[in-house]
């Protein structure tokens, strides 16, 4: 829309370099499933036990079916493209989101803490939750989908990072 | 319970058993009216009624004070040079202890029960992410001298607690009580007041004949009238509550700096509050202007502090409100003044405007909602009643050119910029907030961007800081117009990311 502009040197932000575990494909695909199949499976057992209204019951299911079908198949694919991490010597850098997406740095110097989180799926996929924070009750950099190694090691160097940091990180 | 364990500790004032009791004895007042009337209202005898309410009163106020008497003796405290220790020792045994150098803030509190006994609540809070009440504790209460005392010990002011010579930073003017009404708590108290009215009548019993009445009130005036001087009565009702309110909050309202670093601010008048800011915790100042306000030349000030006493949900500007609305002139002073700057920062800097392409979206996003209102009246009028066809025509020819001219004001109002050591942003319109946020205050940024402002080349750039808010955003600024202000403002923090194409 503003090709002129963007030949005179355009600022905008790079995408973080990493790119999150391919299993993370797999959660997403699978918390997907679960998302959707909740409704289309209360429809149908509705719709098999309550005669005359079948169709109405029956109808919307299918139409969840294959909405739910196609975003399982497809967005976790654009998602995988859009989630993107970084961890540079001087700061936690992380894209996330989606129809709004987000940018966010949280530099070494003010973290807090940093967690990791592995949910029951999130095992299953051997996957894990990096939570960075900072002072700030809303600068929370969450990187979601990690190798279970990989968050581990991260978290370590973190930590050896933040309290190398002198200060109270307000 | 006075063993050598607690050698040197103090108590709780006693004076919390009065208290107690007396409160007690207004909330058993109070639910045993209803209550008598509801009894005799469903045909039972005056007597019984009574009877019952008798006994429940006297389990109401003897329980209240039992167990008052046990937290009271439960409850020790000591200040020694490095903590703040409590300890609670009823079955089980807790003990909790702030240091004395992470506390950021002691209030008092007194409400008139506790005016009349001379005590006052403290709470010592050390500001940290509070959920739970984990960097706090809550003296309930002490008395008053000593609540002084533990606010000028906890804040290192002794040598200073009594100074109080020098002029105050701000004073109430008494004249600024014209911009309380001016606000959408008028209405809200107006409908609140009708909505309790309804309720205490139903208590009693009496509410079909209440609606009756007032039936029978309007009887010959046409609804749409009787709906208008309803409404105008709840209006005024409302200004007097929301007069009222004012008074109770900003009475004796005083803002001060202590020569320790502290800002201290006291109102009340039938309850008193004393809050207290610790200078090196400011980052900023939020001039908050809504609506009415505005439209009256007035502003409020808020403090961004870090460590502030995170507010429990409903009373949420109450702590940091460092003056109520005040004409625009006293609210830019004041805001220098605490800041310690010539010219405060919200009125020095320049704002740049966003793209017209932000105009748009507020537009859209303006006009939109009153469409789906009006819609939803549509729908509902075409279903049920063409009533409701009526008000929506009426409510669409009002709400439209409103709602064009909120997104317009909305559109001047979104601005950014630098100054000194701050940037400052500005957006809202029914509520208008220009920040100033201390540039090394920020600790991150988060960058938003929906799919519908990147197609119109536009972002949301938020600065996260441990102070208020804990972020503030510039809405809708230009790509690279909202990344080169964040860039320029905190420079080694974003730049890293930023590349040039």
């Amino acid at each position: 829309m503003n090709s002129v502009e963007a030949d005179r040197g355009k600022v905008r932000l790079r995408p973080p370099r990493n790119v999150l575990d391919q299993r993370v494909v797999g959660w997403w695909r699978l918390q997907g499933t679960l998302l959707w199949a909740t409704p289309v499976l209360v429809l149908v057992v509705l719709g098999l036990l309550v005669k005359p209204a079948r169709f109405w019951l029956l109808t919307p299911a299918a139409v969840f079916a294959v909405l739910g079908l196609v975003w399982v198949v497809a967005m976790p694919l654009w998602w995988f493209k859009v989630h993107r991490w970084e961890v540079t010597e001087t700061a936690v850098y992380a894209r996330s989101g989606f129809f709004w997406q987000e940018w966010r740095v949280a530099p070494m110097s003010r973290i807090q803490t940093v967690d990791t989180l592995r949910g029951p799926l999130q095992q299953l996929f051997k996957l894990a939750t990096v939570t960075v924070t900072t002072a700030s009750a809303r600068g929370a950099v969450k990187i979601r989908g990690l190798d279970q190694e990989l968050a581990a090691s991260l978290v370590e160097q973190l930590t050896e990072t933040t309290q190398a940091t002198p200060g109270d990180a307000t | 319970m006075t063993s050598g364990e607690f050698e040197g500790w103090s108590t709780l004032d006693k004076r919390t058993l009065a208290v107690t009791a007396l409160t007690m004895t207004g909330a058993a007042v109070g639910a045993a009216i209803p209550t008598t009337l509801a009894i005799v209202g469903g045909g039972g005898r005056l007597w019984v009624a009574l009877a019952w309410v008798v006994a429940g009163g006297v389990i109401l106020i003897g329980g209240g004070v039992l167990t008052e008497l046990f937290y009271w003796k439960g409850v020790r405290y000591r200040v020694t040079p490095d903590r703040l220790e409590t300890a609670f020792t009823l079955v089980f045994r807790s003990r909790k202890a702030l240091q004395r150098e992470r506390i950021r803030n002691v209030d008092l509190t007194a409400n008139p029960l506790h005016r009349l006994f001379g005590v006052a609540v403290v709470t010592i809070g050390t500001g940290l992410h509070e959920s739970g009440g984990q960097g706090r504790i809550k003296l309930n209460p002490v008395s008053r001298a000593e609540a002084e005392r533990l606010r000028a010990d906890l804040l290192r002011r002794a040598e200073i607690a009594e100074t109080d010579e020098d002029a105050p930073l701000a004073e109430l003017d008494r004249g600024w009580i014209r911009y309380a009404p001016m606000s959408f708590l008028t209405p809200a108290l107006g409908l609140a007041a009708g909505g309790g009215l309804m309720q205490v009548s139903e208590w009693a019993g009496l509410r079909k004949g209440l609606i009756d009445w007032v039936i029978g009130l309007f009887r010959g005036i046409p609804l749409v009238v009787a709906i208008l001087i309803l409404l105008a009565i709840a209006m005024v009702v409302g200004v007097v509550g929301a007069l009222g309110l004012w008074i109770e909050m900003w009475w004796n309202y005083r803002l001060d700096r202590e020569s320790g670093g502290t800002l201290r601010v006291r109102r009340g008048l039938f309850t008193t509050r004393s809050i207290s800011i610790e200078e090196s915790r400011m980052r900023g100042i939020d001039l908050v202007e809504p609506l009415g306000n505005r439209i009256s030349g007035a502003a409020r000030v808020d403090a961004i502090a870090t460590g502030m006493r995170q507010s429990d949900g409903k009373e949420k500007t109450d702590y940091h409100t460092l003056l109520p609305a005040a004409p625009v002139a006293i609210a830019d002073r004041v805001a220098a003044t605490v800041l310690r700057e010539p010219v405060s920062p919200t009125e020095a800097v320049r704002l740049t405007g966003h793209p017209r392409a932000a105009r748009g979206r507020l537009l859209r996003w303006w006009v939109g909602s009153v469409v789906i209102l009006l819609a939803i009246f549509a729908l509902l009028g075409l279903l049920l009643t063409d009533v409701l066809l009526v008000i929506g025509a009426a409510l669409g020819v009002v709400l439209l050119p409103v709602s064009v001219l909120l997104a317009l004001d909305a559109y001047r109002n979104l601005g950014h910029g630098i100054t000194g050591r701050y940037l400052v942003g500005r957006h809202g319109t029914v509520r208008r907030s220009t920040f100033a946020l201390e540039r090394e205050g920020v600790i991150g940024w988060t960058v938003k961007q929906s799919i519908f402002q990147r197609r119109k080349g536009l972002l949301t750039v938020v600065a996260t800081t441990a102070a208020g808010g804990g972020a503030y955003a510039v809405y809708d600024a230009g790509e690279e117009q909202g990344l080169l202000f964040a860039e320029e403002s905190v420079p080694e923090l974003l730049a890293p990311f930023l590349e040039r194409v």
